[in-house]
């Protein structure tokens, strides 16, 4: 696949934004603003970083991306479509007794293009470093990239894989956290002190990064450097909006549990331009 | 349920300064009562449940009475090794909530279903297991664990489960309570099925049948008192609950039975089976997969009739 321009993946992320947001509206769908919020990361990395090919999704030197806030699936779920992994029109089977689009990603022999069943948090960067170590083991040069979000950094089990990735220089190794400032009750700095977040990802040994987490230009570049040649893996903290891209969603954690009135979804289509 | 619990501890809140309540970034509003009346009391202990249930230990070491509230597994398997190191060999008075516990939350798919919590918990030493149908009994189940001195875990479900008392039923942990009298066959009941386990007497009672439904909200202790008297009494007792059969309600019974052979009913077990659930959709979707409608509680009993 050719990289597209950086002003088409914008386009794209709107139109994906939009039909999470109308998706989330038809299927009583939560957890919006946390999908709205990672789009341009997804876009990013689904779009013009990772090495894959639809059309065999479990090439065994595929690059792996694991969705470790596995509640932005709603969001995952329209990328993996409109990047090839299966017809959009499967997507009309959303949120139907006995599918499997729901509201977290389910195992990967039940829907092509995923790595790993997540939702617990906490979760996704153990078993991305396991697929980095295998990869190691077996010769092969795929990456690995798990997206977080800042309440999950609350998780232990996230600094323990942390430690072990940089005690083990696992450079093929990223993570992306989605640091939209809200977790699910409260400010995530108030809730755990999460800052500074990007030191602490260097003082765990880490070549850390900050960036705004809706430039998809400038995430390109950074996720297109991995390994960056510092021998260590790589933390890309993304400075995000919660609600990004609707002006009364933004930064408004009732959006994390509400879902949207017809009415909401014609005002944000005409926000994204789209109406 | 899950306002019921909101609304009782707030309450206990008032009442007992040794009450604390600890959440694991959820329940969002949902507790801001109890921090009107308990502000110092409160923590929220974010995405960090291992850490949250050594810490509600330490509390409870110190003479608190520390509840522990979040969605159930990440309250129940997620800090195992800190309930059984620190909860149970301790013999801390930690109460643990899981909430939208067996299929209640089916749409969020395996990560947030609970089939195994009650086998899991139920093995610790010292550890008191309640499942409450309906929102009396939790109102009157958490009351029960607070006063009591050792560990406790509470399964409850989420919102707008139908009340099935009427009145305030005499509540004692390892005490059952009987919402329907009948002479054929004994049904136990674990938890949030029990509007499920009520329709499948209704149905057993179309045939004929006169059926006795009990309120089995403590899997630990065991009310033994009405065990003996129910294999003894009835030529079926059935278990129903939103759990594995592998060591929830119906394991614990037949462990039971095992050891005091020959006591006459057989026993006919309703749960769920060893396996994941990869499709999504409604709790009632969910429940039906796994056999747990009341026409299959019915026919499972029905059919064990036939055959007995
Ligand atoms: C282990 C675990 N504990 C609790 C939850 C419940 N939960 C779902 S999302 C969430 C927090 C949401 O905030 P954040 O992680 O920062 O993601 P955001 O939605 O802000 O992107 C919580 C606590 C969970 N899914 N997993």
């Amino acid at each position: 696949m050719t990289r597209p321009s950086t002003r088409d993946l914008e386009a794209l992320a709107r139109r994906t934004r939009l039909r999470i947001i109308d998706n989330s509206h038809r299927t009583h769908t939560p957890h919006l603003a946390s999908c709205l919020s990672c789009v341009d990361i997804l876009v990013a990395v689904y779009f013009a970083t990772l090495h894959i090919d639809p059309r065999r999704p479990t090439d065994p030197d595929r690059d792996r991306f694991i969705l470790s806030k596995g509640h932005g699936a709603p969001a995952l779920f329209q990328i993996l479509a409109a990047r090839g992994f299966y017809p959009e029109a499967d997507l009309e089977s959303y949120g139907k007794d006995g599918g499997v689009f729901a509201e977290h990603p389910p195992t990967p022999g039940h829907l092509p293009g995923i790595e790993a069943a997540t939702g617990s948090l906490g979760h996704g960067l153990p078993i991305g470093l396991g697929m980095a170590l295998a990869g190691r083991i077996a010769g092969r040069h795929y990456n690995v990239v798990a997206l977080l979000s800042d309440g999950e950094c609350n998780e232990g089990s996230v600094w323990e894989a942390a430690m072990l990735a940089a005690a083990q220089k696992v450079e093929r190794l990223a993570v992306v956290v989605d640091f939209n400032k809200w977790q699910a009750t409260g400010r995530s700095q108030e809730v755990m002190a999460l800052d500074p977040l990007a030191d602490k990802w260097r003082a765990f040994g880490w070549s850390a990064v900050e960036v705004d987490g809706h430039d998809i230009g400038r995430l390109v570049e950074l996720l297109s450097k991995v390994p960056n040649g510092s021998g260590r893996p790589v933390a890309i903290i993304a400075h995000t909006v919660k609600g990004k891209g609707v002006s009364f969603m933004e930064d408004d954690n009732n959006w994390h549990y509400r879902t949207p009135t017809a009415d909401e979804v014609k005002k944000a289509a005409q926000e994204l331009d789209l109406a | 349920m899950r306002n019921e619990f909101a609304a009782t501890i707030t309450a206990l809140g008032a009442e007992d300064p040794r009450v604390v309540l600890l959440s694991g970034d959820i329940g969002n509003k949902l507790f801001d009562t109890f921090k009107e009346v308990a502000d110092t009391r409160f923590f929220n202990c974010g995405v960090a449940e291992a850490n949250m249930m050594g810490v509600a230990a330490g509390m409870a070491l110190s003479g608190l009475r520390p509840v522990v509230y979040t969605i159930t597994p990440f309250t129940t398997t997620r800090c195992l090794e800190q309930i059984r190191v620190d909860a149970c060999y301790h013999e801390a008075p930690v109460v643990i909530v899981g909430t939208g516990s067996g299929l209640s939350y089916a749409e969020l798919g395996p990560t947030h279903h609970s089939l195994e919590d009650m086998a899991i918990l139920r093995s610790l030493p010292g550890m008191t297991v309640l499942a409450p149908c309906d929102a009396t009994e939790v109102r009157l189940g958490l009351r029960a664990a607070i006063a009591h001195e050792g560990p406790v875990y509470m399964r409850i479900g989420k919102k707008g489960e139908p009340a099935i008392h009427t009145s305030p039923p005499d509540f004692r942990i390892g005490r059952s309570i009987t919402v329907r009298s009948g002479t054929d066959v004994c049904l136990l009941n674990a938890g949030t099925m029990m509007p499920v386990t009520l329709a499948a007497a209704d149905l057993l009672a179309t045939k004929g049948l006169s059926v006795r439904v009990e309120s089995f909200h403590t899997i630990k202790p065991l009310d033994t008192d009405l065990l003996v008297e129910a294999f003894a009494k009835y030529k079926i007792v059935g278990t129903v609950e939103e759990h594995s059969l592998i060591g929830g309600l119906y394991g614990a019974v037949a462990e039971w039975r095992s050891a005091h052979a020959g006591k006459g009913a057989e026993l006919v077990g309703s749960g769920t089976g060893d396996a994941f659930m990869h499709e999504v959709g409604s709790q009632d979707y969910a429940r039906a997969r796994y056999g747990l409608t009341a026409d299959e509680i019915a026919g499972r009993i029905l059919a064990r009739l036939g055959a007995a």
